[in-house]
């Protein structure tokens, strides 16, 4: 017992501390995080974008990931709608908006958020939010339970669903280990249109913000990743609605650790007044159980007690009615008794009369006189 | 104490064990492939999809539908109803072995299952509902197998050892309801980390409440539903008090169950107020939504009450069945069929046919192992050793 409750308490700590000074969780508070100072991004706009694939293919170079079923030269492969996947961090799809027939692109790649879903959820903390801005991945730890794909608002983690012993999440490093290095990231450095601005984060708001004022018509008057789920690395401009190019326009503006922070405060909470309540609830139905049988016993009591004194006044009353029974058989008895002797003496006397009339015997006259005596 | 009745003499070959038989033979060819093809080759989950029914069935159902162990041993223990005595040792195996083949399980659905102790020994992730679930069914299945020692040594005439074990049964209960109404809750809570992909009908900041009261209605639903079939089953094995007590145990768990799925309707009343979501009820999810509501949640409710007032036993546990599929198509609601209820009809899931044998393989494992234990230990009926000794 000793262990489990050990255990126990030790994990609950753990969770309950996590829960209350835990690095993204946010439990309460006045401060908004707005990411790492100084920390990078990528600003797409998706204006100057022709839908080459040119970046597919940087990133496909820089990353070493599997050649392509089609080469990336193929512009077939846009004709349907594709997502990222095990072998592809970034794919560029083309769309046809409402107004006008002039497509557009846009393109699709972990968006780096500045407070990251998939890091939250990670049970083993397998993501990192990086000081540049980059969103890392370490399979080393990964147990492969993909809760991180659930969470991601973006639905950008991948899974190798072909590997059997040794599956690994797959998404966009934004180039880690080269911007590190100083260099750009794959796809920022292959784009011929320069679709693709890879600068600071608060820069690049800057300059997006910039070119909406300047070219009103061109674009729409929102940047996208600006505030969704708290704020993204990566940036958006768009000359058509962004819902129209496939972006989700009902995501909030909500941090993910934020839509959890209630719950993982309540564990503590559990865990602190849980056992109070139930030995209390336990308590209180033992007790009841007490009471219950220290009434039951003094019912007992009770009626015992009843029980004897009717009793002892039965068998008192009982007694004088046998006195009195005794005493009225008694009487009834010598009554009995003395009207037989005088009945008997009656009749001797009248046979000693008839006698003594036949014989002439004086003495019957003497005898027919005592019982009438003592009757009187 | 009528050790010789199902053992002896029974033959082998029944209709049950050739089923079984064939259901444990395809699920062990299915393992071997899972474990060397990937899920790929096994499982119709992809990227928008990470989760299918080995999460939404086995995990999500599985803990659900095992809640009977902890509902009814604080219902006897904690609450002192002592009534309800005899239906705690079946409601506890059942949900030890439910919490184990749910760890079981998800072997199969996790990518490297010898890394599950990772969360707990490499990197603790404490910002994720996921480690609150793992560390509460990990300590709760250890709890579970405490709370099932006793029955054990009974078997084993270990009497110090139960002595010892039973000591401990009120601190296992109050450990078993705390870990319970963590890990219950934060099922739900998995989900509130991705608004943007639950239907609003599901998704509510109040899930994690929505998920434990629902525990309870399943856990008493189970312990009536379990208890009409091992009743068919394991008649023989039961003795006069478990008998005696059952109907008893059969209306107060109604009588409660009614109550509980009367809060649980006006709980969910309160969430789609909150959040003003009245306008779904006008869709398609909203219609089916509304199935769910009063077909599974205030039909049952009303049920449960008429049965209890009627003393109508039969009424009572086709509720109880009724009422565990209730809560398997919330579970289902709100891990599939309105999870990614924003893609296209070509972008969602529908689970592969060996996705569902090898749930199907899981359950039957567990009702032979729940059978062999049964016919041996002193699950319905008290040890002649130790009556009267709780």
């Amino acid at each position: 017992m000793s262990i489990s409750r050990r255990k126990f308490l030790g994990w609950m700590g753990v969770a309950g501390a996590g829960s209350l000074v835990g690095r993204s969780a946010k439990a309460a508070g006045n401060k908004h995080f707005t990411g790492h100072p100084e920390s990078m991004g990528v600003l797409y706009d998706s204006t100057l974008c022709i839908g080459c694939r040119q970046c597919e293919a940087g990133c496909n170079q820089v990353n070493q990931l599997p050649p392509p079923e089609k080469p990336f030269d193929d512009l077939k492969v846009l004709d349907t709608t594709r997502r990222t996947d095990a072998k592809t961090y970034t794919v560029i799809n083309r769309y046809t908006p409402a107004t006008g027939d002039k497509p557009v692109f846009r393109k699709i790649q972990c968006n780096h958020c500045l407070e990251p879903a998939c890091a939250s959820a990670c049970f083993v903390r397998a993501f990192t939010k990086t000081e540049t801005g980059a969103v890392t991945y370490d399979a080393s730890v990964c147990v492969g339970c993909r809760y991180c794909m659930v969470a991601c608002p973006f639905e950008i983690p991948a899974y190798e669903y072909d590997a059997a012993l040794d599956p690994e999440i797959t998404k966009c490093t934004m180039c880690y280990p080269r911007v590190s290095k100083g260099l750009l990231p794959g796809c920022v450095d292959t784009c011929p249109m320069e679709a693709l601005t890879f600068g600071k984060r608060d820069d690049l708001l800057k300059i997006a913000h910039e070119r909406i004022r300047k070219y009103p018509d061109r674009y729409v008057d929102h940047v996208y990743g600006e505030k969704e789920m708290g704020g993204t690395s990566w940036l958006y401009l768009s000359g058509v609605p962004f819902k129209q190019v496939g972006m989700r326009e009902d995501l909030g503006v909500t941090p993910a650790p934020s839509l959890t922070a209630g719950a993982l405060g309540a564990v503590p909470m559990v865990v602190g007044l849980w056992p109070v309540l139930l030995t209390g609830v336990y308590a209180i139905s033992k007790r009841k159980d007490k009471i219950e049988q220290q009434e039951k016993a003094a019912a007992v009591e009770t009626a015992k007690e009843q029980t004897q004194s009717q009793a002892d006044a039965k068998l008192t009353e009982a007694l004088a009615q046998a006195e009195k029974d005794k005493d009225a058989a008694v009487e009834k008895a010598v009554a009995a008794a003395l009207e037989e002797a005088a009945r008997k003496q009656e009749e001797a006397a009248q046979k000693a009369e008839a006698d003594s009339s036949a014989s002439d015997d004086p003495a019957s006259g003497d005898s027919g006189a005592t019982p009438s005596e003592e009757e009187s | 104490m009528s050790d010789h009745a199902a053992t002896n003499g029974r033959p082998l070959l029944t209709p049950f064990n050739i089923v079984a038989g064939i259901i444990v033979v395809v699920g062990l060819i299915l393992t071997v492939l899972r474990f060397t093809g990937g899920l790929a080759a096994t499982t119709n989950l992809d990227d928008y999809n990470p989760w299918g029914l080995w999460i939404g069935f086995d995990l999500l159902v599985g803990v659900a539908l095992a809640a009977g162990g902890y509902v009814t041993s604080a219902a006897c223990y904690i609450f002192g109803m002592k009534r309800f005595h005899s239906a705690v040792r079946p409601a506890v195996l059942t949900g030890f072995l439910g919490y184990a083949l749910v760890v079981v399980a998800l072997h199969y659905d996790v990518g490297r299952p010898w890394r599950l102790p990772y969360p707990f020994i490499m990197q603790q992730g404490t910002t994720s509902l996921l480690f609150e679930v793992g560390a509460c069914v990990a300590l709760y299945l250890t709890v579970l197998f405490l709370e099932c020692t006793p029955v054990a040594f009974e078997w084993l005439g270990w009497k110090k050892a139960r002595a010892l074990a039973v000591k401990m049964t009120m601190v296992l209960t109050i450990f078993g309801v705390i870990l319970s109404t963590l890990h219950q809750s934060s099922l739900g809570a998995l989900f509130l980390i991705a608004p943007s992909k639950l239907h609003p009908l599901w998704y509510s900041g109040y899930l994690p409440v929505y998920f434990f009261v629902s525990s309870i209605i399943a856990g008493l639903s189970m312990v009536i539903f379990e208890g009409t079939l091992s009743h068919r089953a394991f008649h023989d094995k039961m003795d006069a008090v478990h008998l005696e007590e059952r109907d008893g145990v059969v209306l107060g768990f109604a009588k409660a169950a009614s109550l509980v799925l009367a809060g649980y309707f006006f709980i969910k009343v309160v969430g789609i107020s909150a959040d003003n979501n009245w306008h779904y009820l006008g869709t398609g999810y909203g219609a089916w939504f509304l199935v769910e509501m009063i077909g599974f949640v205030m039909l049952p409710s009303i049920l449960y009450a008429v049965g209890r007032r009627d003393k109508n036993i039969p009424l009572i546990k086709w509720t109880a069945a009724w009422t565990v599929l209730g809560v398997i198509v919330n579970r289902f609601n709100v891990s599939m069929i309105a999870f990614n209820y924003h893609l296209p009809a070509s972008d969602r899931y529908f689970p592969h046919w060996m996705e569902i044998a090898i749930s199907v393989f899981i359950v039957t494992v567990g009702v032979l192992i729940f059978r062999w234990i049964v016919t041996r230990m002193p699950i319905f009926y008290e040890h002649p050793d130790y009556q009267d000794s709780h």
